[in-house]
């Protein structure tokens, strides 16, 4: 069997006579005999090369592809190698959240850094330190707008479906009602927005570019929020957001989304990175660690956890969330990635992912395949297809992964990762079966 | 030292990606603000966080005994195998065909994972362990909506309890009942039995509890809440101490939760990612957040339980993380499971003996995996606090004990060395223990001013609670 114990039977027989005990089993004697347990049924424990061996043939079985043009919450992404080689150091991946600042400076620096940075992407003011993904920001940043007398928050239905979920899920917990407004052609319907804003609406939540990587009328739906009096959160794709108006020139009291298109692997879907950002009249109301700057008894500048009496180890059931940890190792990827694309190569890999799907959507239409949405996208679209399974299947057996089927047709997804070749490519293959 | 915003000078950059090959798009409201974010070369990027990676103490740089946190070594083999292309390149919304192997990595884990706590199904979608709590309240409030017993709308949580155990509850919709510990730290039954009643939805319970005791009235405790038809909530915080000795399902819990990065081995990345898988009993898995997995003789699929109380997370949650814990159970297997949580118990006990010598423990022992220290006579005595013992640890390059944790100890440090560490290590901490006693008596000073060889002092908290400066500015 597998093993890290240091300690040899002669050393733990040692120590258990400097404890007067025989066995260690006598440790454990307040543990009522009849429940001890007498074998567990698991296999026997494996050599390394074993464990290798099993676990690789597991991975074997999944499917890599060449080429992806599929997104909807996930996205694959240029990683540039210095984030991987940072990330891998030993002293971040094995230390724990940093409530001895002494000598978790590096840790806390970081995420200053990065609540830095996720002020600048969305021209919010204030960041925490960021949550488990984009889904639970937005399912907690709707419990930050809640108010006695507002208690229901609205969500379009162009929002991510599993972020609704989440959120559904957080409201059947809380006792906040929650309501869908409707889509209209691919986009909020804002005059149903407006009629259903009443006096109980707490807040409103829109996705940015919305689930169909369609363009909102941010702007025009912020207003109208705020003229019912209620608090206005935008979920935005952190890439887009260096070149789209920012949430902040929207008028959003909160911003959040989902970081995992800075820096993170697909990861089958985790671990992944919710940022987390409000103005400063909400800040107080953030879940979860932030970082603040301070100085230490030599007058050296150096970094805490701050604001702490907003949670729950200090507050207990009166806490804002439950949350005590962040992702930390996931927001300092963020930040590496950041700093190593700096402004210019973020907005570059925001350009060549709209220029892409743009002219993959072109490439579609030739064939027969047009957006069923007008307007303005991002990396992302809806197109019709007669035969979503044929052409699926047809790209899935040379390597590449299709747009996901959703209502009305394939949501397709290309960021900078995918060449013009690969468009072409692509295409032509989706010709030959339609 | 210096943010990464003050190095480098506009204009310097990395030379990432190529140049646009289609005609480009345009936005027709595009961002009109300033991007304002570092502008650096690739070696002065990596010389930054490789600084910063200098100035954190990780279970790699030395001992690390912050209780109830079990901060075990982390196996180099689970992060090779968590980042295989197989899986780290695998999107989540490939066809299920395609994803067999994640799904397989699934199903074991939440078949060997069940196996060690005694429970029927799982779910991987909670990130941490406040979001497994979250997700094992709701799935208790499910069950009572489900059966129209709406009226248990209370949790029963213990005065020793972590703070998240009631600020989930709130969360998840419940009024928080605290009960108080006994003299031996452990759950007043009588108390309980005086708490239970028709309005109990469940309680919520560590065992062993936050003080390191196993409660040996456990099944007592269970069956009153039962018996009063409410549910009993395992926080798998402590599950170090007795994985493969003892389980949660057979002391009468329902619903547990797992902190894959403490008990399981995987890293917790200075703050995450963890996960906090959600295990349960054949009565709640109907209401379990879907997808699950089911595997049959066909192979692995997603299906939805039959009244699922709907996501907690995207996808199937941290899912290189179960990674990372499947790999390590699979290396321990049936007979290393439990020796890890006896030799953390031995290793303890074993510390807990040493520092006796001079420290006041606050509950007898024998203890299981950790144990607090009450260090009220040693700051009457000299004026020198848990803090102040503790700032006193860094300066020997030692991580201190959980400190003010839990609430009902005084001055209390809790100290839990896990199965990771060797006797030589041990003897050495313990030895800076004793020293530090000493210290205190003989120059309290020294620890009042400590730590001085970190790379800050101690630092101004309340200054930057009062005045927060929460993001960089230029011009300050």
């Amino acid at each position: 069997m597998g093993s890290y114990i240091p300690n040899t039977r002669a050393q733990q027989e040692a120590m258990l006579a400097a404890l007067g005990v025989d066995r260690v089993e006598d440790l454990f004697a307040a543990v009522p005999r009849e429940m001890l347990v007498d074998r567990l049924d698991l296999p026997e424990g494996l050599s390394e090369l074993e464990v290798r061996r099993q676990v690789t043939a597991m991975a074997a079985k999944n499917k890599i592809y060449d080429t992806v043009l599929r997104g909807a919450g996930a996205y694959r992404h240029f990683i540039p190698s210095v984030v991987k080689s940072v990330v891998s150091r030993e002293e971040l991946v094995t230390a724990y959240t940093p409530y001895q600042a002494e000598i978790s400076q590096g840790i806390l620096q970081s995420i200053f850094e990065y609540q830095t940075m996720i002020c600048a992407l969305t021209g919010m003011e204030v960041s925490n330190a960021s949550v488990y993904d984009g889904s639970t920001a937005a399912a907690e940043a709707l419990a930050m707008c809640r108010e006695r007398k507002r208690n229901t928050a609205y969500v379009s239905a162009c929002a991510d479906p599993q972020t609704i979920a989440v959120m559904r899920t957080y409201c059947f917990g809380s006792g906040m009602e929650l309501e869908v407004i409707p889509e209209r052609d691919g986009r909020t319907d804002l005059e149903a927005l407006k009629t259903a804003l009443g006096a109980d609406a707490a807040c409103v939540y829109i996705q940015q570019p919305n689930y169909y990587g369609n363009l909102e009328d941010a702007r025009a739906i912020g207003e109208a929020v705020h003229a019912a009096g209620a608090k206005y959160i935008m979920g935005c794709n952190p890439i887009a957001l260096a070149i789209m108006e920012t949430p902040a020139a929207c008028g959003a009291d909160v911003a959040v989304g989902e970081a995992q298109p800075l820096g993170l692997d697909l990861a089958f879907g985790g671990p992944y990175l919710g940022y987390m950002a409000a103005t400063k009249a909400m800040f107080r109301r953030l879940p979860g660690r932030i970082v603040g700057q301070t100085r230490d008894a030599d007058g050296n500048v150096g970094y805490v956890l701050t604001l702490t009496a907003r949670e729950q180890h200090i507050r207990r059931e009166k806490a804002s969330s439950n949350i005590c940890s962040n992702q930390a190792l996931c927001a300092f990827a963020a930040g590496v990635y950041l700093s190593a694309m700096g402004a210019e190569g973020l907005r570059q890999a925001a350009k060549l992912s709209m220029s892409k799907a743009h002219y993959l959507a072109c490439e579609l239409e030739k064939i027969g395949m047009p957006r069923i949405h007008a307007g303005e996208y991002f990396h992302e679209f809806v197109c019709k297809c007669e035969k979503p399974e044929a052409v699926l299947k047809a790209l899935d057996e040379n390597g590449i992964l299709g747009g996901l089927p959703v209502e009305g047709g394939l949501l397709w997804c290309v960021t900078e990762l995918v060449s013009r070749d690969e468009l072409d490519r692509a295409v032509s293959i989706i010709k030959e079966v339609c | 030292m210096k943010l990464i915003f003050e190095k480098g000078a506009p204009g310097q950059h990395l030379t990432l990606m190529p140049a646009c090959d289609v005609p480009e798009a345009a936005l027709s409201r595009p961002r009109t603000e300033p991007l304002e974010l570092p502008h650096v070369s690739e070696t002065e990027l990596t010389r930054h966080y490789t600084a910063l990676a200098k100035r954190v103490h990780g279970v790699n740089d030395g001992f690390y005994p912050l209780g109830s946190c079990t901060m075990k070594y982390n196996p180099k083999i689970n992060e090779d195998m968590a980042n295989l292309p197989g899986f780290a390149q695998i999107h989540p919304l490939q066809p299920e065909g395609t994803v067999q192997g994640c799904l397989e990595v699934l199903d074991a884990s939440a078949r060997l994972l069940g196996e060690i706590t005694g429970m029927d199904a799982m779910t991987f979608q909670p990130a941490a362990g406040a979001h497994g709590e979250f997700t094992g309240l709701l799935l208790i409030k499910a069950y009572h909506t489900h059966r129209n017993d709406t009226a248990r709308t209370k949790i029963i949580v213990p005065d020793s309890a972590h703070g998240t155990n009631p600020a989930s509850a709130v969360m998840a919709g419940f009024t928080v009942v605290n009960i108080p510990s006994g003299p031996d730290g452990c759950v007043d039954v009588e108390a309980l039995r005086q708490a239970v009643g028709a309005d109990t939805a469940g309680l919520m319970l560590t065992n062993p509890n936050t003080v390191g005791i196993f409660d040996k009235n456990i099944l007592e405790i269970t069956k009153i809440v039962h018996d009063a038809g409410g549910l009993c909530y395992y926080d798998g915080a402590n599950l170090n101490a007795v994985m493969g000795v003892v389980r949660p399902g057979d002391m009468g819990f329902d619903v547990i939760h797992l902190n894959l990065h403490k008990t399981f081995s995987t890293p917790h990345g200075g703050g995450g990612p963890g996960s906090g898988a959600v295990g349960c009993k054949k009565l709640l898995a109907p209401f379990l957040p879907g997808p699950v997995v089911a595997a049959d003789g066909t192979g692995c699929h997603l299906v939805q339980p039959e009244h699922s109380i709907g996501r907690v997370k995207n996808f199937y949650g941290n899912f290189a993380v179960a990674v990372r814990a499947l790999t390590y159970v699979l290396t321990l297997g049936r007979e290393g499971i439990p020796e890890a949580a006896k030799n953390a118990v031995l290793n303890a006990n074993y510390m807990m003996k040493l520092l006796s010598e001079k420290y006041t423990i606050a509950y007898a022992g024998p203890c299981m995996h950790e144990f607090v220290m009450c260090l009220q006579d040693l700051k009457d005595a000299t004026g020198c606090s848990a803090m102040d013992i503790a700032k006193g640890l860094l300066d020997h390059g030692i991580h201190p004990p959980t400190m003010y944790f839990p609430l009902i100890v005084h001055e209390a440090l809790m100290i839990e060395p896990t199965e990771t560490e060797s006797q030589e290590t041990m003897d050495e901490v313990c030895g800076v223990f004793l020293h530090l006693w000493d210290v205190a008596h003989s120059a309290p000073q020294t620890l009042h001013d400590a730590p001085t060889r970190t790379p800050v002092r101690r630092l101004d908290e309340v200054g930057a609670a009062r005045n927060p400066v929460l993001r960089y500015t230029p011009h300050d």
